[in-house]
């Protein structure tokens, strides 16, 4: 068996990727401002007559601003793409087989989820936090956990290393924009962001209903829910492929069950008098919390046979 | 329509007015127990035992434990005994089968079971009952609308709505539909198929067996009790059931990339040649990791690999003491490879040596060797040799992989008069003091395999695919229930209601509506 490691390409990827953080930035900007203009743009249309001018303008204005920043997003995301596919022919492989490539390729997953999720218009709002988030996941990547291009381990030359981690995460994805909606959900419904004495507050009342959120970030939950019932499957039947047992409560496969089992109390929990709401959502974050500390604590700090981080 | 739901199962609004009002307990000691029953049922009980369960898993994932890394345990013992023996008395080091994480886990399937058991008695009969009687307020359910119509559309709207799979009653001024008993099916079946994942792990795991070998190239193992170096047996295996064959490793072989200035070293593929000989006579296999080599009920797994030099050792009379290829554990990840050697029946004394193997060797400015490289492009070994008492002969079980030099004297070494024998492929040294020689003779490689049978898995997956299956269902299909009703003679009513969230709750409607109405037209 012969492979060919190209490391000046995964250098160009590396450029490629940088380029998709200043799309994000860009991205980032042109949304939040979207959201502080629906404002002004809503107050005027209230306080002016019905056909002014300037209410239209005002209101195109922050329509294009929308579009502008989704657009720059969806460029952000089709470079993330290029960069992530060069990293994968650099390699001869599949882009995710340590934590650089891992976080590189989950970040464009969720980005790619998100730009189909957009035919949801509640879904709209929490585009900074989409774009934020990458940023910083793509931030931290390229700075902390760039490794050279290397080889496959002998364990994990398997295609479930196709299957187990796509799906792994997909998951991710649909439990982070749960986790967005989630907190938007709960700023929406704190007494604080009630009224409209400052501009934050204004923003804020226009996003959709606490309850809307609510149903959505639940929806999304629902989909990741499934999916990470799939991963640890998968994950069981791989790990009796290379380790002769399916389950041997390793680090990571501990974390995966902890995850599995929190967002099970969150499904739980929505339907048990007196945790539906604010309590569901705290523990839809605690359960994001937990694929947040699987990916990052686990894997650097943690014993155990997923040691895959690279670093 | 009476439903068994958990006491505090959070009912809509909706809902809420259609179920019956649960029925006040009287308080006696059957009463008492009732009570105690619906608490360790209810909804509450469950989430807390989930959150729980979460909980609890982790010290498992800080601590080391037994069954995954009996090493690490073993090392925070001999670190900080004190501190170690609190955490043993705790569980800490065997989290997932102690006291309090089984007592969590056995909480939760008994209310599990409570719970779903009589919801399943609740939905058989449901499912054979006719749909709800229509309420006789229809505008306080999630979707409603009223258009024109007269008690004609209701026989039309029955017939559209059986059409999409309600289950109908068609009555005098009203229609009453259901449809998506699946839904509760589904989670029926999920709750059941996790049942059946915990007894297939249970019954899977006493009946299971995981055994270790080593193998150094041109061995043969038989599968009986004598051939392993070290079995687990599950609590009911009865290892007569062990199938019988045999087999023999004819060649491993390692690839290192050596092409790749950042990979250099990195390996990229094992792969073990073995014979099996067994009922169906003689055949070649190959065992790598990920492809484990499948026997009826037994499956071989490659876990580990390293170098086993051929050393021979002469006494001080000449007699060969010792002769044949030694495992030699791998050190680092350039395979410097630590051996022991044990002559107990060397004259005049016993021998022992321990050994490092470079498979290609540097020498260090400080005069010690180091490995560069993991393929024998330069093998060197390296010997400090031993003589005095082996502590072979009090019957004290000893461990093949070190070396107790209490009783003994270094003769070549750091610590002795002359300094260790380094022996190139071929050569021999003497032991000074005219204690024998050494030599090293060849070079060939060992594997390292599990050989396990896991009788529950099959099982466990297949539990698991159903539960899988029941997730989705019950997730994914709406429970819905539809009424048309007549008011008057010049409107009709259309209403629904979900069970849960239901995104087209108010399409259904509206559809339903929109046929209703454009029937009419072509009449």
């Amino acid at each position: 068996m012969e492979i060919n490691l190209n490391e000046q390409l995964s250098q160009y990827s590396l450029l490629i990727v940088y380029a998709s953080m200043a799309l994000l930035a860009v991205s980032f900007l042109l949304s939040t401002l979207h959201l502080a203009n629906t404002t002004s743009a809503a107050e005027s249309e209230s306080e002016q007559a019905e056909g002014d001018v300037l209410v239209k303008t005002k209101t195109e204005q922050s329509s294009l601003m929308k579009n502008a920043g989704l657009w720059v997003l969806g460029a952000a995301t089709f470079a993330l793409g290029i960069g992530v596919t060069m990293r994968g022919i650099a390699a001869e492989r599949v882009p995710w087989a340590n934590m650089y490539e891992f976080a590189i390729s989950s970040t464009l997953v969720i980005l790619m989820v998100y730009l189909m999720s957009l035919y949801l218009k509640e879904v709209h709002f929490i585009a900074p936090l989409v774009s934020g988030f990458s940023l910083l996941a793509l931030g931290v990547a390229t700075s902390l956990f760039y490794v050279q291009v290397s080889s496959l381990m002998p364990a994990l030359q398997s295609y479930w290393l196709v299957i187990h981690v796509i799906v792994a995460v997909l998951a991710t994805s649909f439990f982070y924009i749960a986790a967005a909606l989630h907190i938007t959900y709960l700023v929406r419904k704190a007494s604080w962001s009630q009224g409209d004495s400052n501009g934050f507050q204004r923003v804020i009342s226009h996003f959709p209903s606490a309850e809307t959120l609510d149903r959505f970030a639940y929806r999304f939950i629902i989909v990741g829910f499934v999916l990470w019932s799939f991963t640890l499957i998968a994950g069981a039947i791989w790990a009796e492929r290379a380790w002769n047992r399916y389950w041997g409560w390793d680090t990571k496969e501990v974390w995966t069950f902890i995850i599995w089992v929190v967002y099970a109390g969150y499904l739980h929990a929505k339907a048990t008098r007196g945790w539906t709401g604010t309590r569901a959502a705290y523990l839809g974050l605690v359960g994001f919390g937990a694929v947040l500390f699987n990916f990052t604590i686990v894997n650097l700090f943690f014993e155990g046979l997923h040691v895959y981080s690279g670093l | 329509m009476t439903s068994y739901r958990p006491s505090d199962y959070e009912l809509t609004r909706e809902e809420r007015e259609l179920e019956q009002a649960p029925k006040q307990a009287r308080f006696g000691l059957s009463g008492w127990s009732r009570w105690i029953w619906r608490q360790l049922t209810s909804m509450k009980t469950a989430l807390v035992l989930l959150l729980l369960l979460a909980i609890a898993s982790v010290p498992g994932s800080v601590y080391p434990q037994r069954s995954a890394d009996p090493n690490g345990v073993r090392l925070q013992f001999e670190e900080n005994p004190e501190l170690a023996q609190v955490l043993d008395a705790l569980q800490l080091f065997d989290v997932y089968t102690s006291v309090w994480f089984s007592a969590i886990y056995i909480l939760l399937f008994i209310s599990l079971i409570g719970c779903v058991i009589p919801r399943t008695q609740v939905h058989w009969r449901a499912m054979r009952a006719k749909p709800v009687k229509t309420p006789v307020s229809l505008k306080k359910m999630s979707a409603y609308s009223v258009q024109d119509g007269n008690k004609a559309d209701l026989e039309r709207a029955a017939k559209i709505l059986k059409k999409q799979g309600y289950r109908v009653d068609l009555k005098d001024d009203s229609v009453s539909a259901e449809k998506g008993y699946l839904r509760e099916t589904g989670n029926l079946v999920f709750h059941y198929a996790l049942i059946a994942v915990l007894i297939a792990v249970g019954v899977g795991g006493g009946n299971s067996y995981i055994g270790q070998r080593v193998l150094v190239e041109g061995d043969m193992f038989v599968n009986n009790l004598a051939g392993y170096d070290s079995f687990s047996p599950g609590t009911f295996y009865d290892p007569d059931n062990l199938y019988p064959f045999s087999m023999r490793l004819d060649d491993f072989e390692v690839s290192y990339d050596l092409q790749n200035p950042a990979n250099i070293g990195t390996p990229i593929d094992f792969e073990a040649s073995v014979t099996v000989f067994d009922e169906n006579g003689e055949s070649p296999g190959q065992v790598k990791v990920n492809q484990p080599l499948e026997l009826p009920g037994t499956g071989i797994y490659l876990m580990g690999n390293g170098f086993a030099p051929v050393i021979t050792v002469r006494d001080g009379d000449g007699r060969v003491a010792f002769s044949g290829p030694v495992i030699f554990l791998p050190q680092d990840g350039n395979m410097t490879s630590l051996g022991v050697i044990k002559a107990p029946d060397a004259n005049p004394e016993q021998i022992g040596l321990i050994s490092f193997f470079y498979p290609t060797a540097e020498q260090l400015p400080s005069g010690a060797y180091t490995s560069i490289y993991p393929d024998p492009f330069d093998p060197l070994l390296t010997v400090n040799a031993y003589i005095g008492d082996l502590g072979l002969d009090e019957g004290v079980p000893r461990n093949v992989y070190a070396l107790d030099v209490s009783e003994m004297n270094e003769v070549a070494g750091r610590n002795a008069d002359n300094p260790g024998l380094v022996l190139a492929p071929g050569e021999r040294a003497e032991i000074p003091g005219g204690y024998g020689s050494v030599s090293f003779d060849g070079l060939t490689r060992f594997a390292a395999f599990d050989i396990a049978h896991n009788p529950g898995g099959f099982w466990i997956l297949l539990s698991s695919l159903v539960a899988l299956g029941g997730l989705i269902v019950s997730l994914l299909i709406p429970r819905r229930r539809v009424w048309v009703k007549a008011v008057g003679d010049e409107k009709i009513e259309l209403a629904a209601l979900a069970r849960g969230d239901d995104p087209r709750l108010e399409d259904v409607v509206s559809d339903l509506g929109k046929k209703l109405a454009g029937g009419k037209v072509g009449n």
